[in-house]
C-alpha cells in the first residue's frame, strides 16, 4: 500500500508510466493506454488517496505524542480491537460451518439462505442495529427472555458491540470461506475417506487446511469491517466510553468538539487498516 | 438435509443366502446405473491376486473402481470383501469408505499438500488409532520401502511425479488395506520414470497379500502389473483371462487393436473359416462353428495383382493409410474386412505404396490362429 501524500502528485501520467514496465519488453510498445480509460483511472485514484492525504497532511504531528497518550484514546482503541476480534472469532465459530453448509450441501431453500446471509452485506448498518434492537433489546423478542432467565443484557454492553460487529462483519466471511470450500478440491476428501477418516475429521484435518487462506483472508475481511463499523453499533450498543465506545464513535464525537482530537484518532484507525492489510496481502491475497 | 449418502449401517454379519465359494476375496456384482450410462460388472478376486480392469475412456472402469471404494454406492448386485457385505443396496445395507479395508492410489495421487511426504503416510494409521509415534514409525517404514526414506519431510509439492507416485502407493499400503485400488497408476508420469516405476509397482503388488484391483487403459501397464485382465467396455466385461490369453485370444476389436491383432469372425469348418462371400481363410486350428480367428500384421503379403492360381486366402483392398511402425511400416486397408499389414520399408518402395491403391491381400494360413466364439461354459 502506497498512501502516501506523494502518490496523488502523480496522475494520470504515473500508472501509465509504470504498468509497462511490468509487461514483457517485447509487448511494451504495442500496448499503450487509451486516454478515455486513463483519465478516469487516474481520477479515481486521486479520489481515493486524496482524503487520506489529507489526514495526514492535518495531522498535528507536533502534538501527536501526548494526543496519543491522552485517556480514553487509548481505552477506545483497546476496546476496539479486543471487539473486533471477539466478532471476528464469533464470525469464524458460527460462519464457517455455515459456509461449509452452503458449499457442501444440497439441501432445499440453499439459495434462499444464501440471500439471507447476504442481506446485512447491504443492509444500512443502522437498520441493522435496530433490527438487533427489537430482538436483543430488553423487551425484544429474545432479549426479554434472555434478561429473565439468564440475567444477561445485550443492548449498551460490551457484548453488544461484539454482536453488532459480527452481525455486520459475518456475510464477509462467510461469502470467503464458500468460494474457497467450492474451490477447493472434493478429492482430497475422498482420499481422506479411503484412509479411514471420518466426516468431521475430514473436516479438521483436510478441508480447513486446504481452505486455510480463504478463511483467514475472510477473517480478515470480517475483522477489518467489524473494526470500522459504526451505524449497527451505536444503535444497538450506544456511545458509552469504556464500555461501547469504539475508535469509530470516538472520531464522530470528538468531531464535534475537538477536530484535531478526531484526525489524531482517525490517524490511529488508518494506520492500523493499512498495516493489517499489508502484512496480510502478500501472504494470502497476493498468492491466490 | 441430503448430501453424500449415509453409511446405512457398519459392517454387520449378514446370513449367507447365496454360495460364497471360498478363493474369492473379493467378491463383487457392481451394478451402477446412470441412466444414459449402466456399468454391470461382475468381479473376483483371490488374495494375492492383482486384477487389471482395463478398457477405453469411458468404460466404466473409474466407476467400478469407485463402487469399490465405496466412493460410488451401487444401484444394484453385490459386494463383499473378506466374507463381509460392503454393499448390498436390495438391503439399503452400504460400508463407507472410511469403514473399509481399503487403501487407494488415486489417478492424480491426490497426496494433502498441507503435509509433509511422513504425515501423509502417517493419516492412514493415525485413523486407525496408533497414536503420532507410532503412526509415524509405520509411515517411515513404507517410506523406507518404496526407497523414499530421505523424503519424509517434503511437501507433495517438492517431490517429482515419479516419487509422488511412491508416497502414494506407501500411503495405501500403510493401512495395511485387504483390498488395494489403484486408477490408472502410471498415467501422470513420463515414459521414462514410468518404466522404473511400473517395475518398482510390480514388485509392490506381488508382495501385498491382499486382493489388488488396478484400472488402466494401457495395456503395457495391464500386462506388466497384473495376473489377470478384465476388459471393460461400456460399462460390460467383455473378455476376462490370464495376459496370455487375452493377448493371443481376443474376442473384441479394442483388445485386438490393444494387442496389434488382425480379428475376425466367422464360420469354422475344420481348418478353414469362411468370413464372407467368397472370403475363406485358412488357419492353423481346428474348429467347428461360431468362430474368432486372428493373424498378427506380419502374416499379411501385399501383391500388387491377383497372385493367379487357385489361392483361396486372397482378397482385394484399398490402401487407406501407411504409418511408420518401428523399423517398418504398418499399412492399413479396407475391402470385404479391415486388415492391418506390416512391410518392409524395401516392399513399400517396391509397391509404391500409396493412398487409394489398389492391392491384393494374402495371410499366411500357418500363422493364423481360430478359436470358438462361444467361450466353454
Amino acid at each position: 500500500m502506497t498512501g502516501t501524500p506523494g502518490a496523488p502528485g502523480g496522475t494520470p501520467t504515473r500508472p501509465a508510466a509504470r504498468w509497462p514496465a511490468r509487461r514483457s519488453p517485447a509487448r511494451r510498445g504495442g500496448r499503450r493506454a487509451p486516454v478515455a480509460l486513463l483519465v478516469p483511472a487516474g481520477l479515481g485514484l486521486v479520489f481515493l488517496t486524496l482524503p487520506l492525504a489529507g489526514l495526514l497532511v492535518r495531522t498535528p504531528w507536533a502534538t501527536l505524542p501526548e494526543r496519543l497518550t491522552a485517556p480514553g484514546v487509548l481505552t477506545a482503541l483497546r476496546l476496539s480491537m479486543v471487539c473486533a476480534t471477539l466478532a471476528t472469532l464469533l464470525c469464524l465459530l458460527l460462519g464457517v460451518p455455515l459456509a461449509w453448509l452452503l458449499a457442501r450441501v444440497d439441501f432445499p431453500g440453499r439459495r434462499l439462505v444464501r440471500a439471507l446471509v447476504t442481506v446485512p452485506l447491504v443492509l444500512p448498518p443502522v437498520v441493522g442495529g435496530v433490527a438487533l434492537l427489537l430482538v436483543f433489546g430488553r423487551r425484544g423478542l429474545l432479549g426479554g427472555w434472555l434478561d429473565e432467565t439468564f440475567g444477561l443484557t445485550l443492548p449498551f454492553t460490551t457484548t453488544g458491540v461484539v454482536l453488532a460487529e459480527a452481525f455486520v462483519a459475518m456475510p464477509f466471511l462467510v461469502i470467503a470461506v464458500e468460494g474457497a470450500l467450492r474451490g477447493a478440491d472434493t478429492r482430497y476428501e475422498e482420499a481422506a475417506a479411503t484412509l479411514g477418516a471420518g466426516r468431521w475429521t475430514t473436516f479438521t484435518r483436510v478441508t480447513l487446511p486446504l481452505v486455510a487462506p480463504g478463511v483467514a483472508a475472510g477473517a480478515v475481511l470480517a475483522w477489518a469491517r467489524a473494526l470500522g463499523e459504526f451505524g449497527a453499533t451505536i444503535t444497538f450498543a450506544g456511545n458509552y466510553p469504556g464500555t461501547t465506545q469504539t475508535m469509530p464513535l470516538a472520531v464522530y464525537l470528538a468531531l464535534e468538539t475537538d477536530l484535531e482530537a478526531a484526525i489524531v484518532l482517525s490517524l490511529i484507525l488508518l494506520v492500523v487498516s493499512v498495516a493489517i492489510l499489508a502484512g496480510l496481502r502478500d501472504r494470502w491475497i497476493g498468492t491466490s | 438435509m441430503t448430501g453424500p449418502p449415509p453409511d446405512r449401517s457398519r459392517p454387520v454379519d449378514v446370513p449367507q443366502d447365496r454360495p460364497r465359494p471360498t478363493g474369492a476375496l473379493l467378491d463383487g456384482h457392481l451394478v451402477v446405473d446412470r441412466g444414459v450410462f449402466r456399468l454391470d460388472v461382475r468381479l473376483r478376486v483371490a488374495a494375492g491376486e492383482v486384477v487389471a480392469l482395463l478398457g477405453p475412456n469411458g468404460a466404466g472402469k473409474t466407476t467400478a473402481l469407485r463402487a469399490l471404494a465405496g466412493l460410488q454406492p451401487l444401484t444394484a448386485g453385490y459386494l463383499a470383501l473378506d466374507g463381509v457385505d460392503l454393499d448390498r443396496p436390495d438391503r439399503r445395507h452400504l460400508v463407507g469408505p472410511e469403514h473399509r479395508r481399503i487403501g487407494v492410489v488415486f489417478q492424480e495421487y491426490l497426496l494433502f499438500p498441507h503435509l509433509s511426504a511422513l504425515d501423509n503416510v502417517a493419516f492412514g494409521p493415525r485413523r486407525q488409532g496408533l497414536d503420532k509415534r507410532a503412526a509415524r514409525a509405520r509411515a517411515a517404514d513404507w517410506l523406507d520401502r518404496v526407497g523414499l526414506a530421505g523424503y519424509a519431510d517434503r511437501r507433495p509439492r517438492r517431490l517429482s511425479g515419479g516419487q509422488a507416485q511412491r508416497v502414494a502407493l506407501a500411503r495405501a499400503l500403510a493401512v495395511e488395506p485387504t483390498l488395494l485400488l489403484l486408477d490408472e497408476p502410471l498415467a501422470a508420469l513420463d515414459a521414462r520414470t514410468r518404466l522404473d516405476t511400473r517395475t518398482q509397482l510390480h514388485r509392490h503388488l506381488a508382495a501385498h497379500p491382499g486382493a489388488t484391483v488396478l484400472v488402466t487403459h494401457d495395456p503395457l501397464d495391464a500386462l506388466a502389473l497384473a495376473d489377470r485382465l478384465v476388459i471393460v467396455e461400456d460399462g460390460r466385461v467383455v473378455q476376462d483371462g490370464d495376459p496370455a490369453t487375452v493377448t493371443t485370444r481376443p474376442r473384441t476389436d479394442y483388445v485386438a487393436r490393444l494387442v496389434g491383432l488382425n480379428l475376425y469372425r466367422g464360420e469354422a469348418t475344420g481348418r478353414q473359416v469362411r468370413l464372407g462371400p467368397g472370403l475363406v481363410l485358412g488357419t492353423a486350428d481346428r474348429v467347428t462353428g461360431d468362430a474368432f480367428v486372428v493373424f498378427p500384421p506380419t502374416a499379411v503379403t501385399l501383391l500388387p495383382e491377383h497372385p493367379g492360381g487357385d489361392v483361396p486366402h486372397a482378397w482385394p483392398a484399398t490402401l487407406t493409410g501407411v504409418q511408420r511402425h518401428g523399423d517398418h511400416l504398418r499399412v492399413e486397408l479396407s475391402g470385404p474386412v479391415e486388415t492391418v499389414a506390416d512391410v518392409t520399408p524395401a516392399t513399400a518402395a517396391r509397391l509404391r505404396l500409396a493412398p487409394g491403391q489398389q492391392l491384393w491381400v494374402v495371410v499366411d494360413p500357418a500363422a493364423t490362429r481360430a478359436y470358438p466364439a462361444t467361450p466353454p461354459a
